[in-house]
C-alpha cells in the first residue's frame, strides 16, 4: 500500500518531494478568552513533511494552537494558511477535508460503537460515502481502507469489540488509526503518549517514525524521550507566545530553556 | 513494525460466514411467523384497532426513535409530520370535502404527501439542529403546537376544526384496504419495511454517522462531517418514516383533523418512544403495542374496579410513571438488564463471558 510506503525518511529528501507552499503557515495568530490571551501573536512556518514538537509547560497554549489550526475555535486575529489556502475562516470540516487530521489529548471516540466503525466512520468522513444509506460491501474501499489502518495500530484482535471496553493505550492507538484515516496531508497530535506505558511508548514511536514521507505532522509531548526522537525541529511555547525554534539538540543545549523548564540542571532528555 | 507490512487479510468474523437466514435468531422466525398468522386467531377487532394502531403509532414513534436514539434529537414534530402527510393526501387525492380535495389519482397524490412531509420536516429540522437538548425539544413542541393551531384555523386548505373525512384507501389489486384482514396486512408490511430500513440504516454510514454525532458532534467535525447536515437528513428520512405513518393512520380512520396532530397526540409519540425504549427500533413498537393496549382497555380495567372510565389516561400515566422510574431505557432496557442478570454467575455473581 502506498501508505506503508517508508521512502525518504531524512527531512531534505521529503521536502524536495513535495511542493514550494508550507504546509502549514501561521502569520499573527491570538486567541483570546476575555482578558487572557490563550495565544498571542503566533508566527509559525511548517514545512510539507516536517515533523515539528511542540514543547512548553502546562498552560502555554499548546492545545489552544492546534485548536486554532483545526477550527475547533476560531482564532481572535491572525491568518493560517494550510499547502498556501487561507483556512482561518473555514470550519474545522473544510480543513479536514483538505487532508489535516489531529487527535485529542483526551480520546474523542465514539465508545458505543466497534473499533472497526470508527476507524470506518474516520474513513467515510472525508469521503462521498458519508451520506451513504448502503451498508459497505466486503470490497468496500472505504472498508479496506479500515481494516488495514486497523492492522497498522496493532489492533485487529479487538476490532470488533465496542470501544468503551478497551484499555486506555488501545484508545490512544485508536486515536491514531483515525488521524491517519483519509490520506492526511498533515496531522497534529497532542500528547499521544500521555498516559502509556513504555512498551506502548515504544510502539508508538514506532508507528510515528514509520509514518509515509510526505506526511508531515506537529507533536505536543511532554515525554522527551519521544518527542525528540520522532521531531526534526523544536518549537518551545511559554504563556501563549513561541520563544525558541531550533533544532533539537540546540533546544537541548539553551541555557534559557534549561532555565525555564528544567532548573537549569537537567537536560531535556530527561524531562 | 507493522507499518512496513503488507495488509494480511483479517480474518473474516464468524456472522459473515454464515448465511443470511442463520443469522436470524430464533425470536426472530417466531415473532415474524405469529404476526403473519395472526389473522387466523385474532378478531377483526384486535386486528384493526389493536395491531393496526400499533403498526401505525410505532411507525411515527420509530421517526422519533431514530432521531432520538441515533441521532440524540429528542423531535416532538413527528406527529405533526404524520399529520401533515394524512392532510395532502386528503388534499391531493378524495375525501368528503370535494370543494378542497384535488381528486388526483393515489400514484400521485401519496407521492406528493410524503414529499411535502419531507419538506416539512426537513425545514423543522433545519430550525431544531441549531439548538440542543432541551431547546430541541421547546422548538419542536412550539412547531406541533403552530401546525395544530394553524390547521384548526385555517379553512381554506385544511378546512379547519373538523378537517376532511372519507380519506379512503385506494382499491388496489381490487382489495378494500380498510378491511381488518386486508389493513393488518398493508399496516403490518410497512412497519417491517420502516423497522428493517432503519435497522439497516443503523449499520451503514449514515446511520454511524448519526450515532457519531450523537455521541461527540466535535470529533465528528474534526473527521471531515458536516454535523448540521447530517442532522437535517436524518430529520428528512424520519419525517417519511412519519409520513408513512400519517397517511396509514388517516385511512385507518378515514379522517383527519386538527386534533389528530394535536399537541397531546405529539407527546404520546415521546411517551411510546420511551415506554418502549430509545436504544432500538423495536422499542418503539413494543412501546405502541403496549399503549395501544391501555388505551383500548383500559376503561374496561377501570369500569370493573367501579371508577370512571374516563379516567384511562391515568393508567397510562401511571404505567409511564412506573417505567420511567424502574427503567429510563424503557421496557428495551428492562429486557437487556434481565438478560445479564440471566447469564449472571450465581457464585461469582458476575457474568459468564466475563470470565
Amino acid at each position: 500500500m502506498t501508505f506503508l510506503d517508508t521512502s525518504g525518511t531524512s527531512v531534505s529528501d521529503r521536502l524536495s518531494v513535495t511542493g514550494t507552499a508550507n504546509a502549514l503557515e501561521l502569520r499573527g495568530v491570538s486567541k483570546l478568552f476575555g482578558a487572557l490571551a490563550a495565544l498571542a501573536d503566533i508566527d509559525l512556518i511548517v514545512k510539507p513533511g516536517e515533523r515539528r514538537a511542540v514543547l512548553g509547560s502546562n498552560g502555554a497554549g499548546k492545545t489552544t494552537l492546534f485548536n486554532c489550526i483545526t477550527g475547533d475555535f476560531a482564532p481572535s486575529t491572525g491568518s493560517i494558511r494550510f499547502f498556501g489556502e487561507e483556512v482561518a475562516a473555514f470550519p474545522a470540516q473544510e480543513r479536514i477535508r483538505r487532508g489535516l487530521r489531529r487527535t485529542y489529548q483526551i480520546s474523542l471516540l465514539f465508545t458505543g460503537l466497534s473499533v472497526l466503525d470508527n476507524v470506518y466512520l474516520a474513513c467515510c468522513g472525508v469521503s462521498r460515502g458519508r451520506f451513504s444509506f448502503l451498508r459497505p460491501r466486503r470490497d468496500d474501499a472505504l472498508m479496506a481502507s479500515a481494516e488495514n489502518l486497523v492492522h497498522v495500530v496493532h489492533l485487529d484482535e479487538v476490532r470488533d469489540t465496542r470501544v468503551s471496553e478497551l484499555s486506555y493505550g488501545q484508545q490512544r492507538q485508536l486515536e491514531i488509526a483515525m488521524a491517519l484515516s483519509g490520506a492526511p496531508r498533515f496531522i497534529l497530535f497532542d500528547e499521544p503518549a500521555a498516559g502509556l506505558s513504555p512498551a506502548e511508548r515504544q510502539e508508538l514511536i514506532e508507528i510515528l517514525t514509520g509514518l509515509p514521507g510526505h506526511m508531515g505532522f506537529i507533536i505536543i509531548e511532554h515525554d522527551m524521550d519521544v518527542a525528540l526522537r520522532v521531531a526534526e525541529s523544536v518549537t518551545m511555547m511559554h504563556n501563549g507566545r513561541i520563544f525558541k525554534e531550533g533544532k533539537p539538540a540546540e533546544i537541548e543545549d539553551d541555557e534559557e530553556v534549561q532555565a525555564l523548564y528544567l532548573g537549569g540542571e537537567e537536560g531535556l532528555g530527561h524531562g | 513494525m507493522a507499518l512496513v507490512e503488507t495488509n494480511p487479510r483479517p480474518k473474516v468474523h464468524d456472522a459473515r460466514q454464515r448465511v443470511w437466514f442463520e443469522r436470524i435468531p430464533a425470536s426472530y422466525w417466531i415473532v415474524c411467523i405469529a404476526l403473519l398468522i395472526m389473522p387466523a386467531f385474532a378478531s377483526e377487532f384486535t386486528l384493526y384497532q389493536v395491531f393496526g394502531w400499533s403498526f401505525i403509532l410505532g411507525m411515527i414513534s420509530l421517526s422519533l426513535m431514530f432521531l432520538g436514539g441515533y441521532g440524540g434529537m429528542v423531535s416532538l414534530v413527528q406527529m405533526s409530520v404524520a399529520g401533515l402527510a394524512g392532510y395532502m393526501v386528503a388534499i391531493f387525492g378524495d375525501s368528503a370535502i370535494t370543494d378542497i380535495s384535488l381528486g388526483w389519482p393515489w400514484y400521485i397524490a401519496i407521492p406528493l404527501a410524503l414529499i411535502v412531509a419531507m419538506v416539512f420536516g426537513t425545514i423543522v429540522g433545519s430550525l431544531a439542529v441549531r439548538t440542543e437538548g432541551i431547546y430541541t425539544i421547546m422548538i419542536t413542541l412550539a412547531v406541533a403546537a403552530a401546525f395544530f393551531y394553524f390547521t384548526r384555523q385555517n379553512y381554506v386548505v385544511f378546512n379547519g376544526f373538523s378537517g376532511f373525512n372519507g380519506v379512503l384507501p385506494p382499491n388496489l389489486f381490487g382489495v378494500d384496504w380498510r378491511q381488518s384482514i386486508p389493513f393488518y396486512y398493508l399496516t403490518l408490511f410497512w412497519a417491517a419495511v420502516s423497522y428493517f430500513v432503519v435497522l439497516y440504516i443503523s449499520r451503514a454510514p449514515f446511520g454511524l454517522a448519526l450515532q457519531g454525532v450523537r455521541d461527540n458532534p466535535r470529533r465528528m467535525a474534526a473527521l471531515g462531517y458536516s454535523v448540521n447536515a447530517h442532522r437535517i437528513a436524518a430529520y428528512a428520512f424520519a419525517a417519511l418514516i412519519a409520513g408513512t405513518g400519517g397517511i396509514l393512520l388517516t385511512w385507518q380512520s378515514a379522517q383527519i383533523s386538527p386534533g389528530t396532530a394535536g399537541i397531546g397526540p405529539a407527546i404520546d409519540i415521546l411517551v411510546i418512544a420511551v415506554i418502549g425504549g430509545m436504544s432500538r427500533p423495536i422499542g418503539p413498537f413494543i412501546g405502541a403495542f403496549i399503549y395501544v393496549l391501555l388505551k383500548t382497555f383500559a376503561i374496561d380495567i377501570l369500569l370493573s374496579v367501579g371508577l370512571s372510565g374516563e379516567r384511562f389516561q391515568l393508567l397510562i400515566g401511571l404505567g409511564f410513571l412506573a417505567i420511567v422510574f424502574f427503567s429510563p431505557d424503557g421496557l428495551l432496557g428492562l429486557w437487556d438488564r434481565w438478560q445479564e442478570y440471566r447469564k449472571r454467575d450465581p457464585l461469582l455473581d458476575r457474568s459468564e463471558d466475563r470470565l
